[in-house]
């Protein structure tokens, strides 16, 4: 690591990220973004014209205050000496009045939080609720370290801005107005150095606004990258471990955590002239105030001032000192504005991330209505079906096929010929290129997705658990699963004996080490046991589960998918030769099909691919 | 907190200038008033326009002063801040790498992420939050104060009253909002590990139409999370408006104290008036300083549970002094080695040796063990009985890394990230040629669907390599296996995804170009095994034969069996 200076600029490759090239979708405009966050108090109207209420008197109240303390004095100044006992009444009103104001703050803070906790739930439930039903691909393209901090740090960003900014705004332009009234009443003549200082701060803040908003975003993304890389990293630490490579992972670790960290101070960096800006052209203000107000006074004397039909009052010290005293009040407001100006910009970044997913668009649902799919029978026929993810390299091509219902249909072939590509599909995990896929007369893409789905049981490649207990694990998907339903299943799956002695048997919670991969499947395959769905997927369903096991499986397996329309991939051909119907997929073509002794009789891809499992080398 | 301080320790130049400027420029700010009240009180009354225009005009260059050393102030202030945070993000990702497997276990991945993210980033806030207002407000109490003794030390003693309670509220607040917050962080490692948890899943999470089960699931640990957040939110909002309360009591005081000594004519009503006005710059600071404080509760939580891992200690350490390996002793030998999880006994006396050069199989039923042999070999745990050699030196008295060193290795679940093929292959081994990298993928069979690709081997893959089909994932990580040329080569059931035509290639291949590498093979199929030097069949965590194939075949039905029941016997030669 570098050591730094005292003072430095902020690098410019902290400005090099352009997320817009990286997502799609054009930057939204600043106004839309904030008039949208607005939309989520919405829900909240009466909280926040209470708040507002609340707001009014607690600002009012404490203004109370120095007036009761001025009557409090005015007892000690009297000309027949101190008046204790009106003294002591003042001072105990003073005491009730800022322990109402003190009281109603508190409740006004209550309030916020309560509101910003409301939205800052319900805008996280809104992401994640819509997180699910984006396409495969979505997760296949987004780190999920990004996800998590869009779900986190943006969201706590735009609620933290919610909470504290929103009243802060409201009770400086309470501030804003009385003074301002309470300044024209004292002597208007001083109030156009206003006319030229105000316009100032409003440009200058502008500007600033400007110019520091791209570095807010990149700010946003370099946390959401470098939460990305983290999580990467983190899942694949046994293997960089295996490796020894955790010296380089550290160092291009820290290639994002400098980045990150550029982008953080590239904006405060910029963001850290705004609030001493408007200080200073506050300062500034009253110093030409007090310039030109004493000059006045020199100039007119005791006597009014005339300029054309305007008589105004005389000048006289006690009125500047008055003037610039709400010239104080008036500045404090803009001020404080100007400072949170930061924490506003911070949140319409991270508010615009959080918008970006919720634009993302959801899965293409079918239109068909329910009834026309409710028994579904589960014959297939697929029409010319051409799918690539990338469109250079087709991985489907020209597939026509038919299957029958109840029928087993085997897929076999090379690595990488599409085989599981086929399955996604038929799922609609991806939506198809060219050609269409029927469901019982039905092109799936017009089947509600949850109503399609819900035709299969499955095991994947990717055996997935989750973080609860097995037997949760081995129930979820099927509905109302007793206890004894998923013993019977993990009997049927031969896991049971290997359940019962694990720590907690069946109550163990599953984490990431300390089971095999074999044995994932095989509690993946119980839980496929559970759901009677009328069509069957099983994507190298036993890859890792030894053959002995495997064999005490067939049995259980030829049950299962009697009368389901079935689709196996399987690189093992004896799990496979039984199927009515086999398909030789190679470079994303059907090559062959027929049964099994029939492609044996033929001699070629399959027959070939069928003699070298008994090879020797 | 402590470590804390000592990672500031490194940055006490840049603070100590900073708070030297911050000052000057927060003295710039007490100036104005002050030049203000002597233009108004002396300047004004006397009429003379050129003292006017000269106080003015001092007041106008003690703007831009404080303009200038404010901004410097506050962008030395977000330096320092940042890159305090870099060092302690950095230091924090450093450890989390080398913690053991067993300790990652513990903290979990969720939570390891969270730390590094979002707990950084409050300490970064906090950081920051306190080098710009944290000296600015104490200057201005500290100020303000004394100007108050010199007007008058009684009345100064009864308004300092108040300050015992200020301090009881803070730190009552603040002791109460620390646990809170790591509280909050906690629930916030909950949500995160959902949204892992589906994101990995979100295949079978869609097809089972699970997809409003999982959002209650979320539903829950957010919920959760936020009513934690309201709870901190709520017992830190108390501070604000209870330290104003306790201040404008201390104000009351002095009044009527003040008016006490009006009557004994001890002080004057002038005094008075002009303590309130100091009084008001008092109050503003300390509700600032209270502010400051929600931030630094925060912060520490966060800090705290940054520091739970810094200060981890180092587990699988070297033990003792490695001595000099003994060539002619055996490659690896496990004595006698027992190992269990969480107290579930996986492997049960394993003994067993291997020569240089030669290869060990490993077959078993699922859940035998075989894994968890190789987890212990690594030396990713360490065995709870018995002992493990390489060249006869225990594992325990050599460096993990130049044990591990010796790998080239392939797990079950491995790991493919959002990179180029290449670099998935290379995997951060600078040193390797990109010749090596392309023969390592031609003989793992990978080069064909590397090559096919109109970017060959520059092109991305996706997150977790998910635009690679499961045969073409495990070839690219026998690749990264092959590419170093290791001494020892273990695969686990790394070509289950393979058709058995690419299987039988990659098999010949290595045979030709790895013969005398050492391997050690976990696999389900009696094929790629059976040429093994030795194979072990392990059951329940114990070796029930050991011998090769023939011996195998010959003496232990139950690989017998499985033999039978892959090669169709009658093919056998």
């Amino acid at each position: 690591m570098t050591k730094n200076s005292l003072f430095r600029k902020p690098s410019p490759t902290a400005l090099t990220l352009d997320e817009d090239k990286q997502t799609s979708g054009k930057r939204m405009k600043k106004s839309a973004v904030i008039l949208r966050l607005l939309s989520y108090f919405g829900a909240h109207k009466g909280l926040l014209a209470l708040a507002l209420i609340l707001t009014v008197l607690a600002n009012g109240i404490a203004l109370i205050g120095p007036q009761l303390s001025e009557y409090a004095i005015d007892a000690i100044e009297a000309e027949s000496g101190v008046e204790l006992p009106k003294v002591a009444f003042y001072c105990g009103m003073m005491l009730l009045a800022y322990a109402v104001s003190s009281v109603l703050s508190y409740l006004l803070s209550v309030l916020m939080i309560t509101i910003s906790r409301r939205i800052m739930y319900r805008m996280r439930k809104q992401v994640f609720d819509h997180l699910l039903t984006l396409p495969i691909s979505y997760f296949d393209n987004n780190q999920t370290g990004d996800i998590i901090s869009r779900l986190s740090y943006d969201i706590d960003t735009v609620n933290t801005s919610l909470s504290n900014d929103l009243v802060q705004i409201l009770a400086g332009s309470i501030t804003l107005v009385g003074s301002f009234a309470m300044m024209a009443k004292i002597c208007p003549i001083l109030l156009p150095i206003y006319l030229v200082t105000v316009p100032i701060l409003v440009a200058f803040t502008c500007y600033r606004v400007k110019k520091v908003k791209p570095l807010f975003r990149q700010r946003s993304a370099r946390l959401g990258m470098l939460n990305g890389y983290s999580e990467e990293m983190l899942s694949g630490q046994k293997t960089i471990r295996a490796y020894g490579k955790e010296d380089v992972m550290i160092k291009r670790f820290d290639r994002h955590n400098r980045e990150t960290v550029e982008a953080y101070y590239a904006a405060d960096y910029q963001g850290s002239i705004v609030g001493p800006g408007v200080n200073f052209i506050n300062n500034l203000s009253i110093s030409l105030i007090s310039m030109l107000g004493a000059l006045l006074y020199m100039l007119s004397g005791a006597e009014s001032l005339v300029i054309g039909p305007l008589v105004l009052a005389a000048m006289t010290p006690g009125k500047l000192s008055a003037f610039i005293l709400y010239s104080r009040k008036f500045l404090g407001p803009i001020n404080e504005t100007a400072n949170i100006v930061s924490e506003i910009q911070s949140a319409t970044s991270a508010a615009e991330r959080i918008f970006r997913l919720l634009d993302e668009k959801s899965e293409a649902d079918g239109m068909v209505m329910n009834e026309t799919v409710a028994s579904v029978k589960g014959a297939f026929t697929v029409k010319d079906l051409n799918f690539s993810y990338t469109p250079e390299k087709p991985i489907l091509k020209h597939i026509d096929l038919t299957v029958e219902a109840g029928k087993t249909v085997a897929i076999v072939g090379p690595t990488g010929s599409g085989k599981t590509t086929f399955v996604n599909l038929l799922m609609r995990f991806y939506e198809c290129g060219e050609g269409k896929i029927f469901l019982d007369g039905v092109d799936i893409a017009k089947i509600p997705l949850d109503t399609l789905r819900r035709q299969f049981a499955m095991v994947l490649q990717d055996t997935w658990l989750f973080g609860a207990s097995v037997a949760e694990n081995i129930a979820y998907g099927s509905v109302g699963a007793t206890r004894e339903d998923v013993i019977a299943a993990a009997k049927t799956a031969c896991i049971h004996e290997m359940i019962e002695a694990m720590p907690n048997g069946y109550d163990t919670v599953m984490d990431e080490e300390g089971i095999s991969k074999g044995q994932k499947q095989l509690i993946t395959i119980a839980r496929m046991l559970l759901v009677h769905h009328p069509i069957l997927i099983l994507d190298e369903a036993t890859s890792n589960v030894d053959s002995r096991t495997e064999h005490l499986l067939t049995e259980a397996m030829a049950a299962i998918t009697r009368g389901r329309t079935s689709f196996i991939i399987a690189h093992r051909l004896s799990t496979v030769q039984n199927a009515d119907v086999i398909l030789v997929l190679k470079d994303g073509e059907i090559i062959e099909s027929g049964t099994h002794e029939a492609l044996l009789e033929k001699g070629g891809f399959y027959a070939s691919l069928y003699r070298s499992q008994f090879d020797k080398h | 907190m402590k470590r804390l301080f000592t990672y500031l320790a490194a940055s006490r130049k840049a603070i100590a200038v900073g708070t030297l400027i911050k000052i000057v420029g927060t003295m710039m700010d007490l100036f104005i008033p002050y030049v203000l009240a002597h233009l108004l009180d002396n300047v004004v009354p006397r009429k003379i326009s050129t003292a006017v225009v000269f106080w003015g005009g001092a007041m106008i260059v003690f703007s831009i002063i404080a303009y200038l050393f404010n901004v410097i102030a506050n962008r030395m202030a977000s330096l320092v801040a940042c890159d305090t945070t870099r060092e302690i993000r950095y230091d924090l990702f450093s450890k989390s790498s080398y913690l053991s497997s067993r300790q990652t276990d513990t903290f979990t991945i969720a939570s390891l992420e969270s730390r590094l993210t979002s707990d950084t980033y409050n300490v970064n806030h906090m950081i920051g939050m306190s080098l710009r207002l944290g000296i600015r407000a104490p200057i201005l109490l500290i100020g303000g104060v004394v100007m108050t003794a010199i007007l008058d030390l009684r009345l100064t003693l009864v308004m300092l009253l108040t300050l015992p309670f200020v301090y009881l509220a803070v730190r009552k607040a603040s002791l109460a909002g620390i646990p809170l917050y790591k509280l909050l962080q906690k629930k916030n490692d909950e949500f995160t590990r959902v949204v892992r948890e589906d994101s990995t899943g979100i295949r079978v999470i869609k097809a089972l139409s699970k997809v409003s089960y999982e959002q209650e699931r979320f539903d829950v640990a957010n919920r959760d999370a936020i009513a934690t957040e309201k709870k901190a939110g709520m017992t830190m909002a108390r501070l604000g408006p209870l330290t104003t309360f306790v201040l404008n009591i201390g104000m009351c005081a002095v009044i009527l104290a003040g008016g006490f000594l009006v009557m004994r004519e001890k002080t004057t009503s002038g005094t008075i008036i002009a303590f309130m006005s100091y009084f008001t710059i008092i109050a503003n600071a300390l509700i600032n300083i209270s502010r400051i404080f929600v931030n630094v509760s925060k912060g520490s939580a966060s800090m705290a549970r940054i520091d739970e891992v810094l200060s981890a200690d180092y587990e699988l350490m070297v033990e003792g002094e490695a001595p000099l390996p003994y060539r002619t002793a055996p490659l690896i030998e496990f004595r006698n080695v027992s190992f269990g999880y969480q107290g579930k006994a996986v492997l049960k006396h394993i003994s067993f040796t291997l020569q240089r050069h030669e290869t060990l199989g490993i077959i078993g039923e699922t859940g035998s063990g075989k894994s968890t042999l190789l987890n212990l070999l690594m030396r990713f745990y360490d065995a709870d009985e018995g002992e493990i050699l390489i060249e006869g030196v225990n594992i325990k008295e050599i460096p993990t890394k130049v044990l591990r060193r010796r790998f080239g290795v392939v797990f079950q679940n491995d790991f493919l990230f959002a990179d180029t093929i290449e670099e998935n292959i290379r995997f951060g081994r600078e040193a390797l040629t990109d010749t090596a990298i392309r023969r390592a993928a031609g003989y793992a069979q990978a080069s064909t669907f590397i090559e096919e690709r109109p970017e060959g081997y520059d092109s991305l893959l996706a997150i977790k390599g998910a635009n690679l089909s499961g045969g073409q994932k495990q070839r690219t990580l026998i690749a990264r296996a092959l590419a170093a040329d290791p001494e020892i080569l273990v695969l686990d059931d790394s070509s289950s995804a393979l058709d058995y035509k690419t299987d039988a290639l990659l098999r010949a291949s290595l045979s030709a170009h790895f013969s005398s590498t050492t391997s050690v093979i976990v696999a389900q199929r009696v094929s790629s095994i059976q040429t093994a030097d030795k194979i072990l069949v392990l059951s329940h965590g114990e070796i029930l034969a050991a011998g090769t194939h023939a011996e195998l075949l010959a003496g232990c039905p139950f690989y017998a069996e499985i033999s039978e029941s892959q090669m169709g016997g009658a093919i056998l030669d």
